[in-house]
């Protein structure tokens, strides 16, 4: 009798047990995915009470956006991979990639080759400039990511230097110019990059070839469904059954079949989805060539190095990795990527804002990796793409929701600064309590 | 003694003059004195120069006071010091709203703000010793959300004095100007006198005076003895038994209420309040004028305040008017402030010991 009891009393102990643990395994994984829920909510929110959002305008507004910012997301990934931290020095990259653009408009340059002409010009600026950002994070080892925010505000000292006063006092430039101020010095705070059909930059990529967005996420859909198929049928041949989740498996394809179904359905009943506009091909492919890029060179020796010196830099030194080299490599890649994504930013935008289009590049691409869930010292391909898509669905959702909430849009827009910094404040604090507390476990 | 060991003590003297004295403050003041040069040969009058630096490094130097007491508790650079404009700005708004002219305004915004930079200074403090080793940049973001929070009370909150709304819809302007309650320069014309054609404003010195005395004294104090020892070296402090997160909290709790009275007297000297977006890079001038004063970014004191502010505050007044006229057309001086600025920032941060 007294067993008995004993052994029920146990029973219900380790039930106890297990749902506290069980609490506190969502508690945790909450606390980790805090900024992510945060936002997602908020857009739920943003639907639920804005009534003249259309899921159409939604959806092509999210589609220009993602196809717009991604490429910058993805550049962050190295740096943090390689334990630099986030990278708020792509400003850099974005200027160089500027300054590529405003050469090739002064001298009336349009079209792919143009843009291929950009690409190599800003490789070298942003090469340039990486390897010196990189030397400065070598020299403020710890405090990296302040220094990064700091010398992004320094290079604009620079930039702005060489477009209001070189270009003019220095370098005489013809005033009639439509690219110049009237007065003869310095470029104009906003330069038209005219269409791509006039000679111009604009859309120079994204007009290459376009299919409708229905169509691209019915073959997307259809590619996930083949890569994930494909993968579980690999992981059965080399006998690593054990690494195949089924329920994730299944659930994976289900969610693809669902919109594969749905895309099929609008194509063919040609509903009112169809209406969202064209999709860039050329662009996503090289957002989707950049994502397998990253992925490549993580496994290359270059890769593991990262890997090494972002675990820990006197391991990784003592271990005859040259740690200096390394995190400047990563600096270069990083910024030479963010200003191709800058590139890819500006051809679809049109016109080059001169003096605030880079401005807030780093502090956006940060928060919306952030919100995809990456951390100072972890981010994935996963993580930047699904942070572009929901960073910038809050983006799109934040003035609607002032608007139908109280009546101000300039409301929702002071919220959604908010928003950035205080996601971005959020997650880093959050990372560094939790690694200081962990800290102290050992310690203690 | 003879000649040559007369000339060797004097470059001896000298180096250690000089040792003591930073690269950026070197640089600045060469920098400085070449602007007024500059600024003698296209005809710009020294005096008046020298006033509107008087007037500017008077204007800033007690937000970048608000500088010392962070950098000393080890917790680096105050990066959220819009965090105690806020605070100040919030002050000055309600005393307005409560109707309060001049003097009357002035003191009842001052006590106000001390309050509410006491509050928000504690957690502040509660917030920096959960994130130790990355407090320069979770700071400059709490600065930055702050910020952002507050252009939103802005824009909700119920004021209804006419002197700070728009003509129509509800919120905040955007710049309140302090004319209209009788309080603009009211400090900086307090017993103002000239020598030479330079103007001094006395009670703007007087303020800062009272209040660099007062750090200085504090800092003379067990507990800013205490606060400096926990700065220098946290883990000695640990042994010797001293409450290091408590002194830190206190410091930036002291930090925060200069950084409010601070932004107070500030604008009664520009004239204006600024809100929303205004205070969100206003720490990093204070940062560099410290710095420039020959601060580190872990030991600061009340001196390095004053050499600072004039020092950066003179280079920044006198270069406006010169290089406008130098060359004309261009906004050389604004692009200078953001390279001086930030370098100097850098050049600190290189320094940063890395913290075993």
């Amino acid at each position: 009798m007294m067993t008995d009891a004993n052994n029920m009393l146990d029973a219900k102990n380790a039930h106890e047990l297990n749902k506290n643990s069980g609490l506190k395994a969502i508690g945790s994984w909450a606390l980790e995915y805090i900024v992510t829920i945060i936002f997602v909510l908020f857009v739920l929110l943003g639907f639920a009470v804005s009534k003249d959002v259309s899921l159409n305008y939604f959806f092509s507004e999210l589609n220009s956006r993602v196809f717009r910012n991604a490429f910058l997301v993805l550049s962050l990934i190295i740096p943090v991979l390689a334990g630099l931290g986030l990278n708020f020095g792509i400003v850099i990259g974005a200027m160089s990639g500027q300054t590529a653009v405003a050469i090739a408009r002064y001298y009336g340059l349009g079209g792919v080759s143009a843009l291929l002409l950009c690409s190599v010009m800003s490789f070298f600026f942003a090469g340039l400039c990486g390897y010196f950002t990189g030397k400065l994070y070598n020299k403020t080892r710890g405090q990296e990511m302040i220094a990064s925010l700091i010398v992004g505000y320094f290079a604009n000292g620079i930039y702005q230097f060489l477009f209001l006063f070189v270009v003019g006092v220095i370098i005489k430039v013809p005033a009639t110019h439509p690219m110049i101020k009237p007065d003869g010095i310095g470029i104009r705070m906003t330069v038209d990059l005219m269409p791509v059909n006039k000679g111009g930059l604009k859309y120079a990529l994204d007009n290459v070839y376009k299919i409708p967005f229905m169509h691209a996420l019915l073959i997307l859909a259809l590619a996930i469904l083949l890569v994930l198929a494909i993968r579980y049928w690999q992981n059965i041949r080399r006998g690593h059954a054990h690494k195949n989740r089924p329920m994730t498996f299944a659930f994976n394809i289900l969610m693809c079949l669902v919109i594969a179904g749905i895309s099929a359905h609008a194509i063919i009943t040609k509903s009112s989805l169809m209406m969202i506009p064209k999709v860039p091909v050329v662009t996503g492919l090289l957002i989707i060539g950049l994502c397998f890029f990253t992925e490549w060179i993580m496994k290359t020796k270059l890769g593991q190095d990262f890997r090494s010196v972002g675990q820990s830099q006197h391991i990784a030194e003592v271990s005859g990795i040259n740690v200096d080299r390394t995190r400047i490599i990563a600096t270069m890649i990083s910024t030479i990527l963010a200003s191709w994504g800058q590139l890819i930013y500006l051809q679809n935008m049109g016109t080059l804002n001169t003096y605030n289009a880079h401005t807030q590049i780093g502090l956006f691409s940060v928060a919306a990796l952030l919100v995809g869930g990456a951390s100072t010292s972890r981010a994935s391909i996963k993580n930047a793409l699904f942070g572009t898509i929901l960073f910038n669905a809050m983006f799109i959702m934040s003035p609607e929701i002032g608007k139908s909430l109280f009546g101000q849009p300039a409301l929702g827009e002071y919220f959604r600064t908010f928003m950035v910094y205080g996601v971005i404040g959020l997650a880093l604090g959050l990372y560094v309590w939790k690694a200081n507390k962990k800290n102290k476990i050992v310690i203690e | 003694m003879s000649d040559s060991t007369v000339k060797a003590d004097l470059s001896y003297h000298l180096k250690s003059a000089l040792s003591g004295v930073g690269i950026p403050t070197i640089i600045i003041a060469l920098f400085w004195v070449l602007t007024l040069f500059g600024g003698h040969f296209v005809g710009i009058s020294i005096q008046s120069l020298l006033s509107d630096t008087l007037k500017r490094a008077g204007m800033n130097a007690v937000l970048v006071l608000a500088m010392v007491p962070a950098i000393q508790s080890g917790t680096g650079p105050n990066f959220a010091l819009p965090i105690g404009i806020e605070c100040g700005l919030f002050a000055m708004v309600c005393s307005i709203e409560m109707g309060l002219m001049g003097v009357p305004w002035l003191l009842c915004s001052a006590a106000l703000c001390i309050p509410l930079a006491v509050i928000s200074g504690y957690a502040y403090g509660k917030l920096l010793n959960a994130v130790k080793g990355s407090e320069m940049t979770i700071a400059t973001y709490t600065g930055f959300s702050v910020t952002a929070l507050l252009a939103l009370a802005w824009l909700t909150l119920p004021f209804t004095n006419p002197k700070m709304g728009w003509m129509m819809g509800t919120g905040l302007r955007e710049t309140i100007q302090l004319d209209a309650v009788g309080a603009a320069q009211i400090l900086n014309n307090f017993m103002m006198f000239s020598i030479g054609g330079v103007d001094v404003p006395t009670g703007l010195f007087l303020v800062f005076g009272v209040l660099a005395l007062l750090v200085w004294l504090f800092f003379r104090s067990k507990m800013g003895i205490a606060i400096s020892a926990g700065g220098i070296n946290p883990k000695f402090a640990l042994a010797a038994g001293l409450n290091i997160d408590r002194n830190r909290i206190w410091a930036n709790v002291l930090s925060t209420v200069l950084g409010a009275l601070g932004i107070i007297i500030y604008s009664q000297s520009f004239g204006y309040a600024q809100l929303y977006t205004a205070p969100l890079l206003m720490a990093f001038p204070a940062v560099a004028a410290i710095l420039v004063g020959g601060a580190s970014a872990s030991r600061a004191n009340v001196s390095n305040v004053v050499i600072g502010v004039f020092l950066l505050q003179g280079l920044f007044t006198t270069s406006l008017p010169v290089t406008n006229e130098l060359f004309r057309g261009t906004d050389l001086s604004e692009i200078m402030r953001m390279v001086v600025q930030n370098g100097i920032i850098l050049y600190a941060l290189t320094q940063v010991k890395r913290g075993g």
